[in-house]
C-alpha cells in the first residue's frame, strides 16, 4: 500500500521533536492572531510568515500550516464568543454559535466547532494524501497551454464562489495580475514599471502587499468602527461538553459538512468560505428533529455543520496547490509565496523531488489538527481573556508586528514605505466595497500565466488555437466556460446574491 | 449625471485608471508578437481589459439601481493617518533616513515611536497606559525577536552603540 507507505514516511518525518514543536508554535501563534476579531487566516499568515524565514523549508511550512488552522479555529473562537467574525469562514458561524453563547450554551458550541473541525480535519488530510499522486501524475501530462487554461479555470472560479459583485472581482484579479507584472520581465530582462527605482526591479513583495492591504487595511477598517459595537461573552461560559442529544444532531450534520467541504476546497476558488456557506445553507435544508431548535435561534448544527465544511475545504485546497503547483484560493497563494522563499517552486516536482516534504507537510497537518482540539478546548479561557482585551491596547501592538515583519523581510526600509501606501489602498479597496482577496491570487498567478502563455504561444507558432485543440486544455476551458454561464443565468444570478445576501 | 452606486462608481473609475496607466505604460515595451511576446505584449492586454472592465462597472453604477445609493461614507482619516504615520515612522528609526540625516535609531525607540503613534488612532489615548504599553511591548519583542528569533535588527540608536 503505497498510501501507507506515504503515510509512514511523513509521520516519521513530522513526529521529530523538533516539528512537533513548530507546529504547535504555529498552532498557538495561529490561533492567538486568528482570535483578535476583523483579523482572518490571509492576515494571520502574513504577519507571521516572517517568524519562519529562519527555520528550515519543513519546518516552516508545517509551521505555517499550523498558523493556517490555528487562525481558522481563533476566528470561529470569536464568532461564537464575539457575534463578529474573525475571518469571513466563519460568517456563518456566527448566526447559530453566537445564540448558542447567549444561551449560555457558549461551550458546547465551542465543542462542536472544535470536534467537527477536528473530524473533518482527519477526513480531509486522508483525501489529501489519497489524491495526491494520482493527480500528480495527470500534471506530468501538463504543457504550458494546460497550465495558461488551469489557471483560467482557477481565477474564474475564484471570481464565481466570491461574494460581491463579479465585474468588481473580475477586476480585482487583473488588477492584481498587473501588479504582479511589476518588477524584471525573466525572458527580456527589461525592467517593467519599476520607475527606475532599483528595488522594484525585483517586484514587489508579496509580503507587502499581503500586509498592506489586509493588514493594515483591516485594522483601520476596524478603528473606524465604535467599541461599542462588541459585546463580549466571557463569564458565560461553563461545561464544555454537548449533550447526547447535541450529539445526535451534530454527527450528520459533521459528516455532510465534511463531505461538502471536501468537495468544495479542492475545486478552484473554492476554499473555506464557500465550503461554510454552502454546508449551512445544506443543513437549513435538511429537516428539523422534533424538539430542535430553529436555525438561526442557536442550533448546534449551524455551527457544527460549517465549521467542519471550512476546515475540510481548508484541508483539501492543499490538493491543486501540492500536486499542480497552483494556489486555488489567495490563503493558497500566500502559501506559494512562501515556498517560494524557501526556495521550493511549487508542482508536480515536490511530491517526487522531496517527499520528506511533501508527505511530512501532509502528516503535519492532522498533528497540526489534532493539536488545536487539544489546545483549544481546555484552553478555551486564555482566549476568552484576550477577547476582553481592550482594542485600543491590541491594535499597536498587531501594527508593530507587522511593521516588524515587514522590515525583518528583506532588511530595507524601502518596503515599509511601500506597506504604507497599500495600506492606504488596502483601506481605499474596503471603501469602495471591492473584495481584496482575488487582487492576491492575481499578483501570485501573473507572471506564471504570463509565462505559461508565452511558451504555449511559442510552440504554437503564435497559433492560439492552441488552448482549444489539445483536449485537456479544452475541457478546462469548458469548465470555466460553464461555470461563467452558469452564473450569468438569471436565475442562479438572483439565487446566487440571494445567498450571499440572507446571512 | 446621477450616481446611483457611489461605491461602484469610484471602483470603476479606479479600475479605468489603473488600466489606463498599465496599458500606456506597457505600449512603451517592446510589444511583439503571439509567438514572441515582448515584455510589453501581456501587460498591454491586461491593461486595456481592466479599463475596459472599469468602464463597464461605472455605466452599471450609474444605470442599476440600488436600495441606499452604496455610498462610500466618510474616510476613517483619523485611523489611516496614525496607522500609517507611525508604520513609517517605525522604519525611518530602524533603518535611518540618511537624507535628512537621521541615523539609525534602532528598535526600542522605533517602538515607542510606533505605539505613541498608532494609539492616537483610537479613541482615547492615555499617556500613562500607552508608555506602559509600549514598555511591554519593547521588552516582548526585544525576547522574541532579537533572543529568540535572531533577528538582525538594530537594537539601540547607532549613536549609543558605537
Amino acid at each position: 500500500m503505497d498510501l501507507f507507505n506515504n503515510l509512514a514516511l511523513g509521520f516519521g518525518v513530522a513526529f521529530t521533536l523538533q516539528n512537533l514543536m513548530y507546529a504547535f508554535i504555529g498552532c498557538l501563534l495561529g490561533t492567538l492572531i486568528g482570535v483578535l476579531p476583523g483579523i482572518g487566516p490571509l492576515a494571520t499568515i502574513a504577519m507571521l510568515l516572517p517568524a519562519t524565514y529562519a527555520l528550515p523549508p519543513v519546518a516552516a511550512l508545517i509551521m505555517l500550516a499550523g498558523i493556517y488552522y490555528g487562525a481558522q479555529y481563533g476566528g470561529s473562537t470569536t464568532a461564537i464568543l464575539v457575534n463578529l467574525p474573525g475571518e469571513s469562514s466563519s460568517v456563518v458561524t456566527v448566526i447559530d454559535g453566537y445564540q448558542m453563547a447567549r444561551q449560555g450554551r457558549a461551550g458546547p458550541a465551542l465543542a462542536a466547532a472544535g470536534l467537527g473541525s477536528f473530524f473533518a480535519g482527519c477526513v480531509g488530510t486522508l483525501i489529501l494524501a489519497a489524491f495526491a499522486a494520482p493527480l500528480t501524475e495527470l500534471a506530468f501530462k501538463f504543457g504550458p497551454a494546460e497550465y495558461f487554461s488551469l489557471m483560467i479555470l482557477g481565477l474564474i472560479g475564484a471570481v464565481v464562489l466570491a461574494s460581491g459583485s463579479l465585474l468588481k472581482a473580475v477586476a480585482m484579479i487583473v488588477l492584481g495580475l498587473l501588479l504582479g507584472m511589476v518588477g524584471t520581465d525573466v525572458n527580456s530582462g527589461v525592467a517593467r514599471f519599476s520607475f527606475d527605482v532599483a528595488e522594484l526591479t525585483d517586484g514587489i513583495g508579496f509580503i507587502v502587499i499581503a500586509m498592506g492591504v489586509f493588514g493594515y487595511g483591516e485594522i483601520i477598517s476596524n478603528l473606524s468602527k465604535h467599541e461599542s459595537e462588541r459585546e463580549v461573552f466571557t463569564a458565560s461560559v461553563s461545561g464544555l461538553m454537548p449533550t447526547k442529544e447535541d450529539f445526535k444532531n451534530m454527527v450528520p450534520a459533521v459528516l455532510r459538512g465534511t463531505a461538502l467541504g471536501s468537495l468544495l476546497g479542492i475545486l478552484p476558488g473554492g476554499g473555506a468560505v464557500m465550503a461554510a456557506f454552502a454546508a449551512y445553507t445544506l443543513e437549513k435544508k435538511t429537516k428539523l428533529r422534533p424538539g430542535e431548535l430553529p436555525f438561526g435561534k442557536g442550533n448546534i448544527r449551524g455551527v457544527a455543520a460549517p465549521e467542519a465544511a471550512n476546515n475540510a475545504g481548508a484541508q483539501t485546497s492543499f490538493i491543486p496547490l501540492l500536486t499542480l503547483g497552483i494556489p486555488p484560493n489567495a490563503v493558497m497563494a500566500l502559501m506559494v509565496g512562501a515556498m517560494t522563499i524557501h526556495n521550493i517552486q511549487p508542482g508536480p516536482q515536490v511530491m517526487t523531488s522531496n517527499p520528506e516534504l511533501f508527505w511530512g507537510l501532509i502528516a503535519s497537518m492532522w498533528i497540526g489538527n489534532l493539536m488545536l482540539v487539544i489546545l483549544n478546548l481546555p484552553l478555551i479561557g486564555i482566549w476568552i481573556k484576550l477577547l476582553s482585551v481592550p482594542y485600543r491596547w491590541l491594535f499597536p501592538s498587531i501594527v508593530l508586528f507587522c511593521a516588524i515583519g515587514v522590515y525583518s523581510t528583506n532588511n530595507t526600509t524601502f518596503d515599509i514605505w511601500m506597506v504604507g501606501i497599500f495600506g492606504f489602498i488596502g483601506y481605499v479597496f474596503i471603501k469602495l466595497g471591492a473584495e481584496p482577496a482575488p487582487l492576491l491570487l492575481g499578483f501570485i498567478l501573473g507572471p506564471m500565466m504570463e509565462e505559461y502563455l508565452r511558451r504555449a504561444l511559442l510552440l504554437s507558432r503564435g497559433d492560439w488555437s492552441v488552448f482549444v485543440t489539445r483536449p485537456l486544455s479544452a475541457s478546462l476551458l469548458l469548465a470555466a466556460a460553464i461555470l461563467l454561464a452558469v452564473v450569468l443565468m438569471p436565475s442562479v444570478k438572483a439565487k446566487r446574491e440571494e445567498a450571499f445576501v440572507e446571512e | 449625471m446621477i450616481i446611483k452606486s457611489q461605491k461602484d462608481f469610484f471602483s470603476g473609475l479606479m479600475f479605468m485608471a489603473a488600466g489606463v496607466a498599465f496599458a500606456w505604460g506597457a505600449s512603451g515595451y517592446p510589444i511583439g508578437k503571439g509567438a514572441r511576446m515582448g515584455p510589453g505584449y501581456f501587460p498591454l492586454v491586461l491593461g486595456v481589459l481592466l479599463a475596459v472592465l472599469g468602464a463597464l462597472i461605472t455605466f452599471k453604477a450609474m444605470v442599476v439601481d440600488t436600495v441606499d445609493g452604496d455610498k462610500v461614507g466618510r474616510f476613517a482619516w483619523k485611523p489611516l493617518i496614525f496607522i500609517i504615520a507611525a508604520n513609517l515612522v517605525f522604519g525611518a528609526a530602524l533603518g535611518g533616513l540618511p537624507s535628512i540625516g537621521l541615523p539609525p535609531l534602532g528598535l526600542v525607540v522605533g517602538i515607542f515611536a510606533l505605539t505613541f503613534i498608532a494609539s492616537n488612532a483610537g479613541e482615547e489615548f492615555n499617556f500613562k497606559e500607552v508608555t506602559i504599553l509600549a514598555a511591554i511591548l519593547a521588552t516582548m519583542s526585544y525576547a522574541a525577536f532579537i533572543l529568540l528569533l535572531k533577528l538582525q535588527l538594530p537594537v539601540w540608536p547607532a549613536f549609543v552603540t558605537a
